[in-house]
């Protein structure tokens, strides 16, 4: 005769409370590893996603996502010529916040080398790559646009052509790819009366410097358009596919004999990524979710206590009887692994009916749902311990 | 009637208990000698704080004696406050217990209740079922057999607590006040019952009782005051 179903049975809208209850705690350790895995995943995605071999950035930086690195465009064309690489494209990452319908709109900015790039390379899941230089993007269903949308981002319009899901910068905010030339227009959108301001600045820095008055030519031209454009366009880093079956180290360390740049390769990347900017963040939720588990395991303890306590006079009289202890023990351990078991199942559906509605991504994969079960027995068989410290120590004549 | 009615079912020798030690010591059974032979009631009379619960519980094997010996068949069980044998199994084979409450365990029905002390007596459960029924419609309470404890009146409860101390047919039946909660028609009935399974199982019994009227059923009456036991003519 199991004991365990049939108390169960007898106080049932009480257990399943209880097991409601236990659910809901499950249910946020299963959310704060499913945020911890989230948060790895979107910063990674886009290192993942490119497929680059190595990232070449700005001498002695570590970036472009752990800090800023700025280099020339031209040493695109620099890079194609050492030997085994196949392809060098400019990335261009940056991040703006606009205004729609009254609320923020953060979206990552993502330069293609078109017309190399046009974005074949994006898992877009509705529209088309980009089919011209200008004026059209490429972006992410979280930031709430529709195929055919026209977005107005400094002196132009663009329209989005393709869309895609899931593709998210390190901050959870959604990407939108653009052409390189249009990426870089957007980050410096300059209006004109900053232009012209910019231009008499420089005039009259000129006019008080020796070289303003010995060559007065020179105070024309600091007015002309043609000055800014002397600086080439700056980008935040280049990427690079090496040749099939090239060696990706000596490729690297062809490089790394340049005196202006650094090369990490992608594995390095993504390790700065998880050892940098993510890294507080990461072991914030990391330890919350340890925190959450121990919590659920003295919950869980206090609850199995009083469950068996409320038993305490039954388990007295069944010792009386002559009942073996395992009889007891395994009423007690039944009932948590039953507990146990049914706050998982409850976790594991509330999740996936709220998780979803989370601002960020909130990823619950197989392999965490495997460890959580096997956590989850172990807080139901160690929490049980109390319970049935308590019930091995009930004294018979306890009954009387 | 059994065959050798004077084989003991107990017997207890010198067996005290003093509960506590220093000022707040208290010498609840003193010395107590007794047997009772198989298929013997023994009616145990005595005021209160006399020491017959604390007698009942020792012999009971759920409160050992400070001193003395007990026997329960053949085997030595207790030597002082050392049990000479697996007390909970012996428990469980050789003794039923009835006290004032019924102590049912509130989430199994009166079928189970007498059915889990079958199981845990290793009686298969389909055999423990069909045991259980039978002593459940002997006790009068077959139809109730699938209302938990709450459901069922005192005298209800009762019954089925009975059923369950005669379940494994122990040798050594022991009740504490079995009647208090019950009206005198069915006191009676239960304590003619404990009479029967005596006379037809050849089991000892010692029932403790302030009811005067039952005295008839008892083979022998002992009274109990400050301790110390006596037979009473
Ligand atoms: N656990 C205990 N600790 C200390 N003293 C106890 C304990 N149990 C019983 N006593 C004392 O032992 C004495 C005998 O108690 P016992 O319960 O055996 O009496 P009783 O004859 O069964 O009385 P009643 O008819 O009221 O049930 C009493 O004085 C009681 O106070
Ligand atoms: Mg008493």
């Amino acid at each position: 005769m199991n004991l365990a179903i049939r108390d169960i049975r007898h106080s049932l809208p009480r257990f399943l409370l209880t097991a409601i209850g236990i659910g809901m705690l499950l249910m946020i350790v299963m959310g704060m590893s499913g945020i911890y895995r989230g948060l790895i995943e979107d910063a990674l995605l886009l290192v993942d996603k490119i497929g680059a071999d190595l990232w070449i950035v700005q001498h002695n930086t570590r970036g472009p996502f752990a800090e800023i690195s700025r280099i020339p465009l031209k040493t695109e064309d620099r890079l194609c010529a050492v030997p085994g690489v196949k392809s060098a494209r400019a990335f261009v990452s940056h991040t703006i916040q606009r205004e729609r319908n009254g609320k923020p709109l953060r979206i990552v900015v993502q330069g293609l080398s078109w017309p190399e790039d046009k974005g074949e390379w994006i898992p877009i899941t509705n529209g088309r790559c980009l089919s011209a230089g200008h004026f059209e993007m490429i972006a992410d269903q979280s930031l709430g646009f529709n195929l055919g949308d026209q977005l107005p981002l400094g002196k132009n319009i663009y329209t989005i052509v393709g869309l895609t899901r899931g593709m998210v910068g390190q901050g959870g905010d959604g990407l939108a790819f653009f052409s390189l030339r249009d990426a870089i227009a957007i980050q410096f959108d300059t209006s004109g009366e900053a232009i012209r301001l910019e231009r008499d600045a420089r005039r009259s820095r000129a006019i008080q410097q020796d070289i303003g008055n010995t060559q007065p030519e020179l105070l024309n031209r600091a007015a002309s358009q043609n000055i800014p454009a002397l600086a080439g366009p700056m980008v935040s880093a280049v990427i690079i596919r090496t040749e099939q079956g090239a060696d990706i180290d000596k490729v690297a360390e062809t490089i790394s004999g340049w005196k202006d740049v650094s090369v990490h390769t992608a594995d390095n990347q993504k390790s700065l990524l998880l050892k940098g900017s993510v890294d507080k963040a990461r072991r914030q939720i990391g330890l919350f979710r340890a925190l959450l588990v121990i919590i659920s395991a003295i919950i869980m303890s206090l609850i199995l206590y009083t469950l068996t306590l409320d038993k305490i006079h039954d388990i007295a009289m069944l010792k009386l009887i002559g009942a073996r202890n395992s009889l007891i023990l395994g009423l007690i351990l039944q009932q948590a692994i039953i507990l146990g078991g049914l706050g998982y199942i409850l976790a594991f559906y509330l999740g996936k009916w709220i998780f979803p509605l989370f601002p960020r991504r909130v990823i619950v994969t197989g392999n965490d749902l495997v460890w959580l079960a096997v956590i989850v027995l172990a807080i139901s068989v160690l929490s049980s311990l109390l319970g049935i410290w308590k019930a091995m120590s009930v004294q018979p004549n306890e009954v009387l | 009637m059994i065959e050798n009615i004077h084989e003991c079912a107990i017997e207890a020798s010198n067996i005290s208990k003093i509960y506590g030690s220093g000022n707040t010591e208290v010498k609840a059974m003193l010395n107590v000698s007794f047997t009772i032979a198989k298929g013997e009631v023994v009616g145990l009379l005595g005021p209160s704080g006399a020491g017959k619960s604390t007698l009942l519980t020792a012999i009971g094997l759920i409160n050992p004696p400070t001193s003395g010996q007990i026997r329960i068949g053949k085997d030595l069980v207790m030597d002082g406050p050392l049990a000479m044998v697996d007390v909970r199994k012996f428990r469980r084979k050789h003794i039923g217990y009835v006290f004032q409450k019924a102590n049912l365990i509130p989430f199994l029905t009166a079928l189970e209740n007498v059915q889990i002390a079958l199981e845990i007596n290793d009686v298969h459960h389909k055999d423990a079922r069909i045991r259980a029924m039978e002593l459940l419609k002997y006790l009068g309470v077959g139809d109730r057999k699938d209302n938990l404890p709450h459901m069922l009146s005192g005298g209800q409860q009762q019954r089925v607590a009975v059923a369950r101390a005669l379940a494994n047919k122990p040798s050594l039946i022991l009740a504490d006040e079995p009647t208090a909660a019950l009206d005198s028609f069915r006191g009676r009935q239960v304590m003619e019952l404990f009479q029967k399974v005596a006379h037809e199982q050849g089991a000892g019994v010692l029932v403790v009782t302030h009811d005067h009227r039952s005295l008839d059923v008892f083979d022998r009456t002992f009274e109990m005051e400050d301790g110390t036991l006596m037979l009473k003519s």
